[in-house]
This record gives structure tokens, sequence and C-alpha cells, in this order.
């Protein structure tokens, strides 16, 4: 049981402002993601929540209890690190019964505690080695197990499968997700560069960038309804495409002149006096289907990247516009150096001006 | 011609005469015995290269052979022989041995030996610790670090000569020159005296034999109550525990001993000829050197602990004394073993100290000086000889188990 409360809290190192304003309530029984690209402040943030970083602003809470400057054995938080941080000289068992003996717990209690983790993790086997004599996953159960084993109220994940292979992360990814599933009550904070991670683990997912938070939301609200543009090429891969034009149809639909020379129409609506505004419309790869109406853009196909499910197409640039990349069902190698028209449903155009999404003005 | 002059054409001469081997031995290889072309060009290669190490070692084997190969041959053969007057010697099996062990300037030396390998190595290794840790983050750190490590550039005479001022002393009437003396006249046997004299320093001794009760329980509760881990080396704890039990047995009595002393106020004391503890003002003098040495290993083994599993142990709420003994040492053990034999090793040869200072006088003896004293004052060779093996029997050991933590350390 716990709910964090982040109140304008910031952080600086010196003069240099690394984090502002961030302002989060964190419910019970939440997975939260911050996600963000590399320097965004997503792993100084878990830092001040953990307590190994000092909050130079703001307030933060769990419980209601101020915790700004309550150590972090105190503050009932666990953290699995990046690079697991065990401790090499003791074994498996001493790892995860270290925070109790510090706690002065009994013996019993701390056997138990143990037990009941090495249950969960499957590390029975592994309880008397040492670290270096376990493969990477087995070391990040034992991480892990080192968390559970105190029972926290929050748990903090820091970049936790980072270090593993391809296909070990999917493997640590589900198990973390069956975790949660176990533990309904736990409230745990992930922090990941890895927007997979993100969609599938999160309740909801915090996009950082620029020193501030970009945008709360569940991982689909983030999909299907991003604030801004960073968001929507944030989330989403490939990023999602953007071009600009101008409005020249309003109301419940609105209607775009694409300086490509193209047109959209989006669900999006706008007000008479848009008319003339200059937009971006962003359009996911996926969105972008061929058609025979009016394209929204046309170009010749550059490249393609089959990946049998379905085959990316990547357009020749013209002059400085940015890449356009469509994403087909389907194999499709035989379109490359032709000329493939691109249209896309109007419930599936976004509308951004000066940045932000027109849905949220 | 000057002095310095000489010197610089000797470096000059030797470091050219090094370099000049290497080339020129290295360029008649290549391009005289087995030139690297025609039509065995090939093998000339191979065949190059596999002589070209023993080229390059040959120098060092061949002085280490002739400096000390063979003079640990010739001191053996010399322990078993008894020089004649008028030249020649005779075989006399293990006479000089039986000597030795018969005189009581020996035992001492041994024993004082034993007393400088228990203290000089755990006081320099635990104040280097300490230094390496406590100047770690602050930021006047490094010009500590420097302050501390600037003895290990001093001579061992060199450092016996200041010390030998730290505790000199003059008559009463005079101005005392050593700071010992002077800082001991300044007490007159009243209140300050018996705190400073009295009770601080029994408090220092119960302390410290607090800490060494600490470490005999620490490594006998394994053996006493084990828990899952098996306790590993039962005799080498039990050993341990031995010491420590004797040491908080010669702590407590020396405190005992302290309170019920009588002690002459006002009279300049000199200080090497107080038997027993004039050992120990001499091993002063070498912790001070080699502190220095044990800092900078160990504060770069600390530096090599990886920050994250620190940080786990905050978020585990250790305090920091726990992250340090539970967390940070453990983890650079290795390197507080290799400190700590080298520093052995480095006692059990002591002579420098002990021959410029008290040269063995007033019970300080120890075995390098007492074989210098038998080899070159009373030239007997046999006996000298035999202390000298009886040195490199102690050392061996322990420069084994140094050069085996070491080599583990590297990898």
């Amino acid at each position: 049981m716990a709910e964090l409360k982040l109140t304008n809290v910031a952080k600086a190192y010196g003069e240099v402002t690394v984090l502002s304003n961030i302002n989060l309530d964190i419910k019970t029984g939440e997975l939260i993601v911050f996600v963000g690209p590399s320097g965004c402040g997503k792993s100084t943030l878990l830092r001040m929540i953990a307590g190994l970083e000092k909050i130079s602003g703001g307030d933060f809470t769990i419980d209601g209890d101020r915790m700004n400057e309550v150590p972090p054995a105190q503050r009932g938080i666990a953290m699995v690190f990046q690079s697991y941080a065990l401790y090499p000289h003791m074994t498996v068992r001493d790892n995860m019964s270290f925070a109790l003996k510090i706690a002065k717990k009994s013996q019993a209690e701390i056997d138990a505690a143990v037990a009941k983790a090495a249950k969960i993790l499957q590390l029975e086997p592994y309880l008397d080695r040492l670290p270096k004599a376990l493969s990477g996953g087995q070391r990040q159960r034992v991480a892990i197990g080192r968390s559970i084993v105190r029972d926290p109220k929050v748990y903090l994940f820091d970049e936790p499968l980072s270090n593993l292979d391809a296909a070990l992360r999917v493997a640590t990814r589900l198990e973390i997700a069956q975790l949660k599933e176990s533990m309904p009550n736990s409230t745990m904070i992930y922090v990941t560069h890895d927007q997979v991670e993100a969609m599938t683990l999160a309740t909801r997912i915090v996009v950082l960038a620029g020193g501030g938070i970009s945008q709360v939301g569940t991982p689909l609200e983030l999909y299907e309804r991003p604030q801004n543009e960073f968001v929507a090429q944030f989330i989403g891969s490939p990023a999602m495409n953007l071009m600009a034009g101008e409005v020249v149809g309003t109301g419940a639909q609105t209607r775009v002149r694409l300086e490509n020379g193209g047109e959209a129409v989006s669900n999006v609506p706008t007000l008479a006096a848009d008319m003339g505004m200059k937009v971006n419309i962003g359009v996911r790869p996926e969105d972008l289907l061929a058609t025979t109406g009016t394209p929204i853009f046309s170009g010749e196909v550059e490249i393609t990247e089959a990946l049998g499910e379905v085959t990316l197409l990547y357009f020749k640039r013209a002059g400085s516009d940015a890449q356009v990349v469509a994403k087909l069902p389907g194999i499709h190698t035989d379109v490359r150096r032709t000329t493939v028209a691109l249209g896309a449903e109007p419930a599936k155009v976004h509308l951004f001006a000066n940045g932000i999404s027109l849905l949220y003005r | 011609m000057s002095p310095a002059l000489q010197g610089l054409i000797t470096i000059i001469i030797g470091v050219g005469g090094c370099v000049a081997y290497f080339y020129f031995s290295n360029l008649f290889l290549d391009k005289v015995l087995y030139p690297a072309s025609g039509p065995k060009a090939g093998r000339n290669i191979n065949r190059a290269n596999m002589i070209r190490p023993w080229l390059f070692l040959a120098p060092a084997l061949i002085a280490l052979s002739v400096y000390l190969a063979y003079p640990v041959v010739e001191t053996l053969r010399l322990s078993l022989t008894q020089r004649v007057p008028g030249g020649g010697y005779v075989w006399v099996g293990f006479d000089n041995y039986v000597k030795m062990s018969g005189e009581p300037k020996f035992w001492e030396a041994l024993r004082n030996n034993m007393l400088w390998l228990i203290v000089v190595p755990a006081m320099s290794t635990a104040f280097g610790l300490l230094a390496a840790q406590l100047s770690d983050r602050i930021r006047w750190g490094n010009l500590a670090k420097s302050l501390i490590f600037m003895p290990m550039a001093i001579s061992f005479v060199g450092a016996a000569v200041i010390w030998k001022l730290v505790y000199d002393t003059r008559p009463a009437d005079q101005e005392q020159i050593g700071i010992m003396n002077a800082v001991w006249l300044a007490f007159d046997g009243g209140p300050a005296s018996v705190l400073f004299l009295k009770i601080v320093p029994v408090l220092g001794l119960l302390g410290f034999a607090f800490a060494v009760g600490l470490v005999a329980w620490l490594l006998l509760r394994p053996v006493v109550r084990p828990s899952g881990a098996a306790a590993g080396m039962v005799p080498l704890r039990i050993l341990g525990v031995l010491v420590a039990v004797w040491l908080i047995w010669v702590t407590l009595r020396g405190a005992i001993g302290l309170i019920g002393a009588d002690l002459p106020y006002g009279v300049p004391q000199t200080w090497l000829t107080i038997p027993f503890w004039n050992s120990f003002f001499l091993m002063i003098v070498l912790v001070w050197i080699q502190t220095g040495f044990a800092m900078v290993i160990l504060s770069a083994a600390l530096r090599g602990v990886p920050e994250d599993t620190i940080e786990a142990a905050i978020v585990d709420g250790a305090n920091p004394f726990q992250i340090f003994f539970k967390i940070k040492v453990p983890q650079i053990m290795g390197t507080i073993v290799v400190v700590w034999t080298t520093i052995t090793i480095v006692v059990l040869k002591v002579f420098d100290i002990v021959y410029a200072m008290s040269n063995g006088q007033w019970e300080t003896q120890v075995l390098a000086n007492y074989m210098y004293d038998k080899l070159f004052r009373a030239n007997d060779w046999g006996v000298g000889s035999a202390s000298a093996m009886v040195i490199m029997l102690l050392v061996t050991p322990i420069l084994i188990w140094n050069v085996y933590n070491a080599r583990k350390e590297m990898r």
C-alpha cells in the first residue's frame, strides 16, 4: 500500500537544472514506467525517489509523509539496479538476507523471507552460490529477490533488463509482469529506454523530455492520443511521420493541404477561426495505406525492409523534408523504385500546431 | 672529478649500456644469426622469436642467480661450517644452530621480531585503510594523501634519525628538543596529567582490547554457531583467537599497570632505554613509513569497489560503518592481504631502523641486526649465516602466500 506524490519536484546540480516542475501522483498497485531519451533525467528522478540523490526543490511524499530528507532505508522502498549491484563476496542467500540482518530481524524470519523469495524466483538451487557463479538472468533474479524479501511499499527498477541479451530480456520481462500480477498491491516504478518494455509492462507511462514530464498516460492513451509531437514520435516504431501543411477546411473534420502537394482529412475538430493555420499532420507508418483517391503523400520507394509480417517502405526525401516511412502488412519487396500513393483514415490522422496536439488545446 | 659528475657518468654508462645491449643483441639476432630473408626466412623468423625472450631475460636471470640464488646456497653452506684460526673452515653440521639457540640475545631478537610482525603490519594496514577511506571524498584528500605518503620517500636510516630527534633527551635544566620529552615535561602530576596520562590511555587500551575481542568473536562465531555457510580454516581461526586472547591479556595487564604506576613527572625520559616499550617506539618509525604504502594501494582498491553495491547497501539500510566493514572491506580483502604480507616481509627484514636508533641494545634486538652483529662485528660467519637462514625460513612462506594472493588479484 503506497501512494506517491511528487509536487513541483526539481533537481539541479549547481547552476544546471536537470529536472523541474515534476508533478506526479502514483496510486497503490500501479506500475509506472519512466521513459525518455538518454539524459532526460529518468534515472535521476528514480534515484531521487529512492533517496540516493537529493531533491533540490518541491515535495515528495509517500502515503502523505514527506520523504525529502528521509534516508533511503526508511522510505519503504527497494531498488533493482541496472548492473544488479549484487554483493560479490556474499552468497545468494546472504545477498538476499543482508537488509533483514541490518534491520535485526530474527533468523527464523529471515529464513522464511528468503525461502519465499527464492521459491517465487526459482532460485532455490542457487542459494549457496556466489554471484559470479550465476548467469546474467539468474543474477537479475537475485537482485529482484533482494527487493522482495524486504517487502517494500515501492519497488524501483532502474533499467533492469538492459544488461541481458534479447531472448532473456523478453523472458525476464514476462517474469516481471507475472511478479507484478502476483503482488497486486505493490507499487512499482520502472525506468527504461525500451518502449516495448514500457508499452507491455506499464499501467501508466511517464514520458520525460527536456527536463520535464511530456505526457503521463496509459500506454494506449500515449499511442492513440499523444499530447505533443515529441510523445507522438517517441512512442511507436518506426516513429510517426510528420508533414507540414495548412488548414483549408474546418468543422467536425479538418482538411489540411500539405506542402508536399498532398491533402489530408482528420477527425480532429477545428473552429472556423483556425482556417489557414500552419499545422503538422502526424500519421503513424502502420496507418498509411495505399490509396487511389487524393493521397496524403506520394513518392518513390527508396528502400524496403521486409520483416515477414510487415514491410517497411522508406521513401525518397524531397529536399530537407523528413523521411517518410510506411508499414504495410505482408511482403512488398517489389515496390522498390516505384511510386506509391498513400492515404490514411481520418481517425488516424493527428494534428499538431506548434508541436502541441490540437486535441489537447 | 666532482662526485655528482661521476654519478651522472655512471648513470649514463649504465642506462646506455642496457639500451645498447638490448638494441644490438636484437639486431644481431635479426640480421646476422637468423636473418629474415633468403630461402629459410620463415624458419629463421620462428627461431629468432623463440630465442628473443631469453635474450631479453638473460641480464635479469644472470643478475638474479649471481646476487640472489648463489648467496642463498652459500649462506646455507656457511651456516654449516666453522672458520678456523689461520684460514680455512671445518664442517660442523648443526653446531651453529645449537649454539645460536643457546644465546638469550637470539631469543630476544626472535621475540621482538614476532612483536614487530604483529604490530607493524596490523597498524600500517589499519592506518592506511583509515587514511584511504577518510581522504577519499574530501577536497584536500589528495594533499593529505601526499603528506601521508611522503615518508615512503625517506630512507629507513633517515627516518630513524628524524625519530631519534623526536625521542631525544636533554638534562632536566636544558630545553628539550625532543617533542616526546617536551610534552612529557608539561605534565606535573596535576589533574590534567591524570586525565591525559592515565584516564585517556587506559580508555584507549580498553578500547583496543575491546576491538581485539570483537575481531576474536568474529573469527570464532562461525565455528561456534554454524549458520548455513561452512566456516573455513578452523585451525587458523582458533590460532587467531589465541593470539587475540594473548593480546587482550597483555593490554589489560598494561592498563592495570598504568593505573597503579607512579609516573616520574618532571624527569626527562630516555625513551629508547625503557625495556619492552622501546621496541614499540622503534616500530612507530616503520609504521610511519609503511602507512603511506598501505594507503596508496588500498585507496586504489577502495575506488575499485563498484558504486552500485554501496548504493544498494544504502538502500538496504546499512550505516556508514556497516558499509565500510561489510561491503567495502570484504571486497578489497585480497588487496588487504597483499598489503599486509608485503609489509610483513619488510618487517621481517627490518634492520636499518634498529641499527641506527638503538643498535639492539636495551632489549630491542631483532634478527637482522643480530645477524649483522654476529657476521660483521663478532666475525662469527657460522652463527651469522645460521641466523640469516632463520630469517629466510620465516620470510619464505609469507612470500609465497604474498605472490599467490597478488597473482589472484591480478586475474
